[in-house]
């Protein structure tokens, strides 16, 4: 039997659940079974393929959650410590339990997605798809298939949530499920609001978790969208994102890779509006036989439009990391601004980076460019910070941190920048109290 | 306090210190003199624990303890301290959090608590001023971007924060301006103490003018040929290291 078969199999198993849906959604779900069918799992083989092997996910044989189960106290000891409005999904099915949006300001519509298509779903028809439809890759085709759940983000225009929404993603132990969330968000015009989505789950996970997220931004909306993926070490993470901007919009992706066995993410931009501004920034730690591989893209579809991506990868051990990136310009896209850098650290001789930057421009009024370097710590920085009594554990803490530094400084969320720094450089004392340090140093000066 | 002791260290496969002997007491200042490629960086860096350096025969102790069988970070801890002719660039780790994360492993390492924040600011702003440095060098990342001088100064205000036992200056005064150069004299001057030592390695007097040392040791290919007091700088400054070169040969 092959490995598409199994997924198949496992479709037509769930069926009966699907007996009662809107046509609609009867056809995509039927439209995503056949794309999977005719592409198959992707080898590598195929260019977007090259550097990852999909088959631990391929030969696997998954299951669906049927119940929402975690222990409160499990959950809290997960969750991110940040106020904000929570969406939670274990195994991919809703939680209400853990969930609390009760205080939404009725311009602002946080929904799982089943309840969303319940309630209207032709609200939910349109969007949903229209970026990443099932051609886009064998996994999103997949997601179609077996589309039953996520979330669905609303903000009226002219709305500043003020608080971050959280879209939290809990993996249990035992038996090996998949899932494949759909999270569609419709900023309105010149709305504002941060988004996190945050994958985390039991230690000894083992299960599969392929989202698709559709985002876009009417004209003048800005968008901070953080994805902290956590994922246990066990657990096999598909995310394909694709943003659609207008005009004057503006959209920071955080994307920090943390978790996860195999790991794939595809982060698309498309800048649709003059004025439009997209921003990626990337952390990615890999260790022990992690494999992290990172796809983005942003279209410079329309005039005056700008983007600025800066990623950085950390592998440890025998991890192996992937970063592709590319900066396509249309034709005539003139006065675009188009910067992408990507830096890997190495800590060990036996970790590896496959890097590709790519510019594709079909303008000639463009300044763009990009760069990768791979290097490893700095011994001689090493070395100064142990003659001043500093252990070399928390020394090459601190340099890796510095590395990271340039992306992770920008993380204004403490909440989240604090689990980035505990992972990648380990506990090191009071990074986070410095802030405190330099007011008194300000007051002294007085 | 620190006792060198027949001392012959090879860097790959080259013999540079051929059995030297020192011996440093606290309240003492030491300067060692020599000509480019005696061995003077050698002895400081060996001290220190830097790589690269083997030791072949010969004892290093301070306090009684052998200070060859400590890691680096247990040297500086302590109170081994040594500051860079060419200190090294640091991007991303900032000044502030160097000297409190240093200082706090000194303390944990002697059993004291971590110093409370306000009386390490307290201190670090003193030591700023004695520097003649602004607030904003704690901001900064360590060395990024300092010009010679800087560099130099930052390396002294780390000694006075971290007040080590033992000082061991490389070439402090390689690269200043005689402006500079005295911001930083005034700085290893405030350091003297009862109960501490400085070893000072240059190749100029000048530096001496300024700390003036109890004793000045002529360091020539790899061994300590004469000591004295410091006249013996300014003898060296009229007539040179050949002179002494020869009247030892």
């Amino acid at each position: 039997m092959s490995d598409t078969q199994t997924f198949l199999d496992t479709l037509k198993a769930r069926s009966p659940h699907y007996q009662a849906e809107p046509t609609w959604i009867a056809a995509r779900r039927q439209a995503g079974a056949a794309r999977f069918e005719a592409l198959g799992f992707p080898t590598r083989r195929d260019e977007e393929w090259k550097y990852t092997d999909v088959r631990s996910i391929a030969q696997g044989n998954f299951a669906l959650a049927d119940n929402a189960e975690f222990s409160q106290a499990s959950a809290a000891a997960l969750t991110l410590p940040i106020d904000a409005y929570r969406l939670t999904f274990v195994d991919g099915v809703f939680s209400s339990a853990l969930s609390d949006v009760d205080s939404l300001p009725s311009s602002v519509q946080v929904l799982p997605l089943s309840k969303a298509l319940a309630e209207n779903h032709e609200a939910v028809g349109g969007p949903l798809g229209r970026l990443t439809g099932v051609g886009f890759s064998p996994f999103a085709a997949l997601n179609t298939a077996f589309m039953e759940e996520g979330a669905v983000v609303r903000i009226a225009p002219g709305t500043v949530v003020e608080k971050p929404i959280l879209l939290q993603f809990l993996s249990r132990a035992g038996q090996p499920v998949m899932c494949h969330p759909r999270v569609l968000v419709e900023a309105g015009s010149r709305s504002e609001a941060t988004l996190i989505e945050h994958y985390t789950g039991e230690s000894e996970a083992t299960n599969f978790t392929n989202v698709v997220g559709e985002l876009m931004l009417d004209r003048g909306a800005i968008l901070a969208h953080y994805k902290l993926q956590e994922a246990p070490l066990g657990d096999m993470h598909v995310a394909s994102i694709h943003v659609e901007q207008g005009r004057d919009t503006r959209y920071t992706s955080y994307n920090l890779s943390l978790g996860g066995a195999l790991v794939r993410n595809d982060l698309i931009s498309d800048l649709n509006g003059q004025g439009a501004e997209t921003n990626f920034l990337g952390l990615f730690f890999g260790q022990g036989r992690q494999h992290v591989d990172n796809h983005t893209k942003v279209n410079h579809n329309a005039p005056l439009t700008f983007s600025n991506e800066n990623y950085k990868g950390i592998l440890d051990d025998r991890a192996h990391g992937v970063f592709n990136g590319k900066v396509y310009v249309k034709r005539d896209s003139q006065k675009i601004e188009g910067f992408q850098s990507n830096q890997n650290l190495l800590l060990s001789d036996r970790a590896h980076i496959d890097a590709k930057p790519e510019l594709e421009i079909y303008a000639d009024d463009v300044k763009c460019s990009h760069g990768t370097t791979t290097g490893q710590l700095d011994e001689e920085a090493v070395y100064a910070l142990r003659t001043r009594g500093i252990d070399e554990a928390t020394a090459r803490g601190l340099l890796t941190l510095a590395f990271a530094g340039e992306v992770l400084d920008k993380v204004s969320l403490d909440a989240i920048a604090e689990r980035v720094e505990l992972a990648v450089a380990g506990k090191l004392p009071e990074r986070f109290n410095l802030a405190g340090l330099v007011e008194a140093a300000a007051a002294l000066n007085d | 306090m620190l006792q060198v002791n027949d001392l012959h260290v090879s860097v790959e496969g080259n013999e540079i210190l051929k059995g030297l002997t020192l011996t440093i007491n606290a309240g003492e200042v030491h300067a060692i003199m020599g000509p480019n490629g005696a061995g003077k960086s050698t002895l400081s860096a060996v001290i220190a624990g830097k790589d690269g350096y083997e030791v072949t025969q010969g004892t290093i102790t301070f306090e009684g303890k052998d200070v060859l069988e400590m890691e680096i970070e247990e040297r500086a801890q302590a109170g081994l301290l040594l500051g860079f002719q060419y200190p090294v660039e640091i991007p991303g780790v900032k000044n502030i959090y160097l000297l409190k994360s240093a200082l706090n492993a000194q303390r944990v390492a002697r059993g004291e608590g971590e110093m409370p924040a306000p009386e390490f600011m307290k201190l670090v702003k003193e030591k700023l001023g004695y520097m003649k440095m602004d607030a904003s060098f704690l901001q900064r990342a360590v060395n990024e971007g300092f010009s010679g001088g800087e560099k130099k100064r930052n390396e002294i205000l780390q000694m006075l924060v971290l007040q080590p036992k033992l000082a061991m200056l490389d070439e402090i005064d390689s690269g200043l301006d005689i402006d500079a150069m005295k911001v930083v004299a005034d700085g290893v001057n405030s350091l003297r103490a009862e109960d501490r030592a400085i070893l000072l390695v240059t190749h100029y007097q000048r530096l001496l003018d300024y700390i003036v040392p109890d004793q000045v040791h002529v360091l020539v290919d790899g061994r300590i040929v004469k000591t004295g007091d410091a006249e013996l700088a300014k003898q060296l400054e009229a007539n040179g290291y050949e002179g002494i070169e020869e009247s030892v040969a």
